[in-house]
């Protein structure tokens, strides 16, 4: 066996195999065990039904309408924050971080007091026909908050790094800023954006404490799957709250693989050849 | 192209970078901007391609005031320090990117086939799929100057275009740069901090220190007759002597030298480490070897005149001596500059 220069990697990599074992794939294990104690029947039945299925609908557009929203805003936000020097650049760039920090029932109090009809947002909203809390449009929200930093803090550092001559050769090239940006910068953030869109999604389709709050939680309309899973938890049916909860974790590790695949071919002129 | 540039000043923060620099390129030349770093030479070569603008002055592209036309409208081919080549596109795609983005359309098939002659004329064929980071740093530089040729600018400007390169591949560029510029005449504007490159290259080259032109030349003026101790000092090794001159000439121990136009008191007297000859007995500056050198092609040769002054000059790989020897030191083309 080649010497190796580092120590310790039977060491380390002891404890992540055992951690990850213990921490990660111990209780996902747990999961498919008890959602597989029911017959293919049952378990078909309890994923398959109308209300579950709404649930799916619901989180998913809400989650796909929170990122696309994350995505636009959180670029320009990790953009202005790289580009620009203004007083307060630093509190903004530190504020982005709250989301992580902030319980998510604390979010989801403070949106649905905001937007609730007599809130300070939802009271003008509501004058002009749009009703937010107890919507879809709450759900959104409140991922979308949650999920806002994973955008901006995967992105920011990429755009850091950007040579800014790369953007000079463009213009003495006759380019225009658009196509610049179109051609010559977006293309070279795609992976990065690629990574935080999943990690946003992600993050969005397991949200909870944030939307219970806010959702209404009315079933076929505003009733999320994570929420489905916890009320046949409150009722004792553990195999079907697994069942629900495995639904979410396919989609969770397909979508992750996905994005894995196309990450690869985003970077594949990173290789050297 | 012609390209002119009138008292053309650029002051960042409080930092000036350039002092009203004058300067008449003419169509179809190649110039070489040469100068230590923070002499403001990359900072012109900016302005004139419009990726700076100047404070004060004019820069003229033949008739046409350009002081204010955008980059992006001036028609230059920018070559960077480092290439700046785009790392998601291959080399096809990269040169191909001027003429994608141009206002006058191009067929598909007219661009692929520009692109080939281009690469033809940089040498890179079968190349054309590559990424940048497969590809050497002379190949990227090749890249980046077909790139830039591809929207056939009125005017070639090079950053440093050979900084980041070893020295065979160095040379090998200078030669074919030298022969490609031959061949299409664009007129060409280079910025570099290496004399011989600059010489080697250059039909003129023009010498900055701390933001102003200090001499303008063709290497051989430059050479000959530098215009100041900077210059001197600058293009090459030098010795320096103080002297006292009194009526035109100059004394170092029985040694006189003429000295026509320069005034009397303290000077001081220059000379290349090669204007020199080493003499056993006889006459010249008495000096003793101090250490000798060996080079592929020649001996440096260390020494210490009798009044205490160190020179360095070279002497062929026979030269015999060794240290400790007392001679005399025989000057050849001094050059006397006022202290």
């Amino acid at each position: 066996m080649a010497r190796r220069i580092l120590p310790g990697l039977p060491l380390t990599l002891g404890i992540t195999l055992v951690y990850v074992a213990i921490i990660v794939v111990l209780p996902l294990g747990a999961l498919i065990f008890k959602a597989a104690s029911l017959g293919p029947e049952d378990y078909w039945r309890i994923v398959s039904s109308e209300r579950a299925i709404a649930s799916y609908r619901i989180t998913i557009l809400c989650a796909l309408a929170a990122t696309l929203f994350n995505l636009v805003f959180g670029l320009a936000l990790a953009w202005v924050i790289v580009r620009y020097r203004f007083p307060g650049r630093r509190f903004i760039d530190a504020l982005v971080d709250l989301p992580f920090a902030l319980p998510t029932a604390v979010a989801g109090i403070a949106l649905t007091t905001l937007f609730a009809s007599n809130g300070w947002f939802g009271a003008p909203l509501a004058a002009i026909g749009i009703k937010v809390a107890y919507t879809p449009l709450g759900i959104i929200i409140a991922m979308a908050f949650t999920s806002l930093p994973f955008i901006v803090r995967t992105v920011q550092p990429v755009l850091e790094e950007l040579d800014p001559a790369l953007e000079e050769a463009g213009q003495t090239l006759g380019a225009s800023d658009l196509e610049i940006f179109l051609r010559v910068i977006l293309p070279q953030l795609a992976p990065a954006l690629l990574a935080g869109l999943s990690l946003s999604f992600a993050r969005s389709l397991g949200e909870f404490g944030a939307i219970i709050f806010i959702a209404g939680n009315e079933p076929f309309e505003t009733e999320i799957t994570a929420l489905l899973a916890f009320i046949r938890l409150e009722e004792y049916d553990y195999p079907a709250s697994a069942a629900i909860a495995s639904v979410m974790l396919l989609a969770a590790f397909t979508m992750l693989a996905v994005t894995n695949l196309l990450q690869t071919r985003a970077l594949r002129y990173t290789v050297k050849g | 192209m012609k390209i002119r540039l009138d008292t053309v000043v650029k002051t960042f923060d409080t930092f000036r970078a350039v002092h009203g620099v004058s300067l008449d390129i003419e169509s179809g030349e190649l110039v070489a901007l040469l100068g230590p770093s923070g002499s403001g030479k990359t900072t012109i070569l900016r302005m004139v391609a419009g990726l700076e603008f100047p404070d004060g002055g004019a820069i003229y592209f033949g008739d046409e005031n350009a002081t204010d036309i955008e980059v992006r409208h001036r028609g230059v081919g920018f070559v960077f320090q480092h290439y700046a080549l785009f790392p998601h596109m291959t080399v096809d795609e990269n040169i191909a990117f001027g003429m994608k983005v141009s206002k006058t359309k191009r067929s598909a098939a007219e661009i692929s086939d520009r692109v080939a002659h281009l690469l033809r004329l940089v040498q890179l064929e079968g190349l054309q799929d590559r990424f940048p980071a497969q590809i050497s740093g002379g190949q990227r530089q090749r890249v980046a100057l077909a790139r830039a040729l591809a929207v056939d600018p009125k005017v070639l400007l090079l950053d440093e275009p050979f900084g980041a390169l070893d020295a065979n591949v160095r040379r090998d560029l200078r030669r074919w740069l030298r022969k490609i510029h031959d061949e299409l005449g664009i007129t060409t504007l280079f910025v570099t901090h290496d004399q011989a490159e600059a010489l080697d290259l250059a039909d003129r080259v023009v010498i900055l220190d701390k933001g102003k032109i200090v001499q303008t030349g063709t290497p051989e003026e430059v050479c000959r007759a530098p215009a100041s101790v900077f210059v001197m000092n600058f293009l090459g090794d030098a010795n320096r002597l103080k002297v006292t001159v009194s009526g035109e000439k100059a004394q170092i121990q029985d040694v006189t030298f003429d000295v026509a136009g320069i005034a009397d008191g303290a000077a001081e007297l220059y000379f290349r480490p090669a204007d020199v000859t080493w003499r056993e007995d006889g006459h010249g500056i008495q000096a003793t070897i101090a250490r000798v050198i060996d080079r592929p092609d020649s001996r440096r040769v260390l020494a210490l005149t009798t009044d205490g002054h160190s020179i360095e000059f070279d002497a062929a790989p026979e030269f015999p001596f060794r240290a400790d020897t007392r001679g005399f030191v025989d000057i050849r083309r001094p050059r006397v500059y006022p202290a």
